[in-house]
């Protein structure tokens, strides 16, 4: 058996949308922008695919939902083309975002800096959550815009976004969500909410890679990204993916019709892993399962290291993921876990395992079984579950360490 | 950057069949109890090395016998990833039979050497290379307590980035010698900072002692005032001759400055070095005047002998003044 529990960095394709893009390869492979029958035989499914967008988000009519390639230019565009318009061409100086953020957002703000924005990078609270009275705090006449993640990709916790909303609203600032880790798992309603930009990508509720979208409200102002043909009402140019679109629409219907249900499922899954991995010693789970994606455990196991527990499930066919020092090429510790102000020892214990809907009970029973083992041989190795000390003199110091 | 660069590596592909085989089957794994080491007459050291917060942390058992001094057992604890454990147990196989003396030769070069499936091959990607200094620094840390020293006696000379084992001295040298002005030259020159990248600057990994930025940027300015000073040095020492014309120019220039020019001005004039011509007997300078100073009586007599007189002081002897 093999197991993937890594749902949060990509999931599988559900066949039932590559059914659906199938004919957009090889039959009906027209530019929609071209006035011939080739170019609008896609019209139909490009339409269909808007609406069940539209719908799945509850997205008024007024609204804008932009297709891009991917979730990252969704974030590049919003904080860029914000930093053009009302802080080169304005007179604000000022971002707001978290720690936490994806990298498409914090090394984008990083850039901004470079060209003299003001960025203020907000904590988060010990269970990783964004309070809105901070966002407040910071707010500034100067603030172009606040932009905060939906929800964690580590660890899965979902920021107060109709609050935060709420705040900008009243403050008069331009607010940003990266939606990523939100669409298609827990309910996004765009009319309950106050957001001005969220971003989101297919391939993170069972559509295709390459494929994402932006929400402006009230197809407000923001100058373009990528500069061409004017397609998408002049938004975004780039002849429109019609395949990926239409997978993109059929992915998200199936992840937002009875979501309430789909995600009761998954976390039933998931609170059974969960408790179980609970009952090894010193171990601990981070983040009021209340108040995370339905879907996802990051957790801490003394002792092991996360690479080598990676190592481990690898063996045993599992796909997991790590923040952990050893497995990014940077050598940095998990800096979500030094953002919620977990000991140092932690944060290079983490381990994060992200279920979908397509994962089964036996999947649960197995990762459970290979986990456990896994946990027992590198606790025999591990040097924290030592019991011969080391000779006087021969003990060494605890890291200080550095974000 | 270029085509094989635009997939990222994966990690575990670049481990060596050895590096998998001892991460899932360490053959040194274990501990030694005091009683044992009793047993057999022996002594034992446990040493630590690294911490749970920094990533990984190795603790090394030996039992020496105090006879001997040889290192007839030892065995490994870790907290890290598969390279860190893989490191560990080859570094107690490369410890087993050897003198203390001998052990604290054994570097992390040795390390990931043996852990080599072929010579030619590094048994890991270059951002694991630190997991087998770990392995150099616990053994140094246990020679230390069996001999009673401090390990940092083991260390002749102050190591930059262990990785790639290249000492102050070296890097210093090599900056100096081949005038390199960038960190990438530092790395393809010496290796420097190719590896785990703590050593580069502060943020890193690791926290270090002496950082490559901190250290290019000195060596840099150290060499700057090095030029000037055998600039100042050619001066003084009377090898005014021996300049080149630009920067005979520029030394008169800077005497003039200094000692004369500001009089000529006070009085509504100036002057120019046009040329320095040496001969056989003089190096000549001619110079122009400026403003008042043309015509006025005393720019061929007194002003003239002042500055000539000023010139021989601080450059040459043989300085003639000639205004043209």
């Amino acid at each position: 058996m093999q197991v993937y529990l890594d749902n949060n960095a990509t999931t599988m394709v559900d066949p039932l949308v590559v059914e659906v893009m199938q004919p957009f390869f090889s039959e009906i492979y027209g530019n929609p922008n071209s006035l011939h029958k080739f170019g609008t035989a896609s019209h139909p499914a490009l339409s269909k695919a808007i609406d069940q967008v539209y719908k799945a988000l509850n997205a008024s009519d007024n609204d804008d939902i932009v297709f891009t390639s991917c979730a990252t230019e969704s974030n590049n565009w919003v904080l860029k083309s914000i930093f053009n318009d009302y802080i080169v061409n304005g007179d604000k100086n000022h971002i707001i975002t978290t720690e936490v953020e994806h990298p498409s957002v914090l090394s984008a703000c990083r850039a901004l800096e470079k060209e003299g924005t003001k960025v203020t990078y907000l904590p988060v609270n010990h269970q990783g959550i964004v309070e809105p009275h901070v966002v407040r705090s910071f707010i500034t006449d100067k603030t172009a815009l606040v932009s905060v993640m939906w929800a964690s990709n580590e660890t899965g916790m979902i920021n107060p976004i109709k609050e935060i909303g709420e705040i900008c609203k009243e403050k008069g600032v331009l607010f940003h969500s990266d939606g990523v880790q939100a669409v298609g798992k827990i309910p996004v309603n765009l009319q309950d909410v106050h957001v001005d930009f969220l971003s989101m990508s297919a391939h993170k509720f069972h559509g295709p890679k390459g494929v994402g979208a932006l929400y402006i409200k009230n197809s407000q102002p923001l100058s373009p990204f990528l500069h061409g043909g004017e397609h998408m009402g002049g938004r975004r140019s780039g002849t429109l993916n019609v395949p990926y679109i239409v997978a993109m629409g059929k992915a998200i219907e199936l992840a937002t019709t009875n979501i309430e249900e789909k995600m009761a499922s998954i976390r039933a899954k998931r609170d059974r892993l969960e408790d179980a991995l609970l009952e090894l010693s010193d171990t601990f789970v981070v983040g009021n399962r209340d108040n995370r994606t339905p879907n996802t455990i990051l957790i801490s196991i003394r002792g092991v290291e996360g690479e080598g527990m990676l190592w481990d499930l690898n063996n045993g066919q599992i796909g997991a993921s790590t923040g952990s020092a050893c497995a990014s090429e940077d050598l940095q510790a998990n800096t979500v876990m030094l953002a919620i102000g977990a000991d140092n020892e932690l944060a290079h214990t983490g381990i994060r395992l992200s279920l979908s809907r397509f994962t089964t009970d036996e999947e649960i029973d197995y990762t459970i079984e290979h986990f456990k083992k896994a946990v027992l041989r590198l606790r025999a190795i591990s040097s924290s579950y030592a019991k011969v000390g080391p000779t006087p003199g021969g003990e060494s110091k605890a890291c200080e360490l550095h974000h | 950057m270029a085509k094989n660069d635009l997939l990222g590596a994966s990690l575990w592909d670049a481990y060596s069949n050895k590096v998998t085989t001892l991460m899932n089957n360490p053959n040194h794994q274990g501990e030694i109890t005091e009683q044992e080491a009793a047993e057999h007459g022996n002594r034992l050291i446990v040493a630590d090395f690294g911490a749970e917060s920094c990533g990984d942390a190795v603790r090394l058992y030996w039992e020496v016998d105090p006879k001997t001094d040889i290192i007839v057992n030892s065995k490994f604890k870790s907290f890290g990833c598969g390279t860190a454990i893989a490191s560990s147990d080859i570094m107690t196989e490369l410890c087993i039979g050897k003198t203390v003396k001998e052990a604290v030769k054994i570097t992390n070069i040795d390390v990931e050497f043996a852990l080599r499936d072929s010579p030619e091959i590094p048994a890991v990607p270059p951002q694991k290379m630190h997991c087998s200094v770990m392995a150099y620094d616990v053994i140094k840390k246990a020679a230390g307590l069996y001999m009673g020293v401090d390990s940092g006696t083991f260390e002749e000379e102050i190591i930059v980035c262990e990785c790639a084992r290249v000492s102050l001295k070296t890097l210093q040298e090599v900056i100096k010698l081949n005038d390199l002005t960038t960190i990438e030259q530092i790395t393809d020159y010496t290796k420097a900072g190719g590896f785990c990248k703590s050593c580069i600057r502060p943020g890193g990994h690791e926290k270090r002692e002496y950082y490559l930025v901190d250290i290019l940027r000195d060596t840099r300015r150290e060499m700057d005032e090095e030029k000037m000073k055998a600039a100042a040095d050619a001066g003084s020492k009377g090898s005014f001759e021996s300049m080149t014309l630009v920067q005979q120019i520029k030394a008169i220039d800077a005497v003039i400055d200094e000692n004369v020019r500001q009089f000529l001005i006070m009085d509504g004039g100036n002057m120019e070095v046009i040329d320095v011509k040496p001969t056989e007997e003089y190096v000549d300078v001619y110079i122009r005047y400026l403003g008042a100073c043309n015509g006025c009586a005393s720019s061929a007599t007194g002003t003239l002998y002042a500055i000539e007189a000023t010139l021989k002081e601080k450059l040459s002897k043989k300085i003639r003044v000639l205004p043209i």
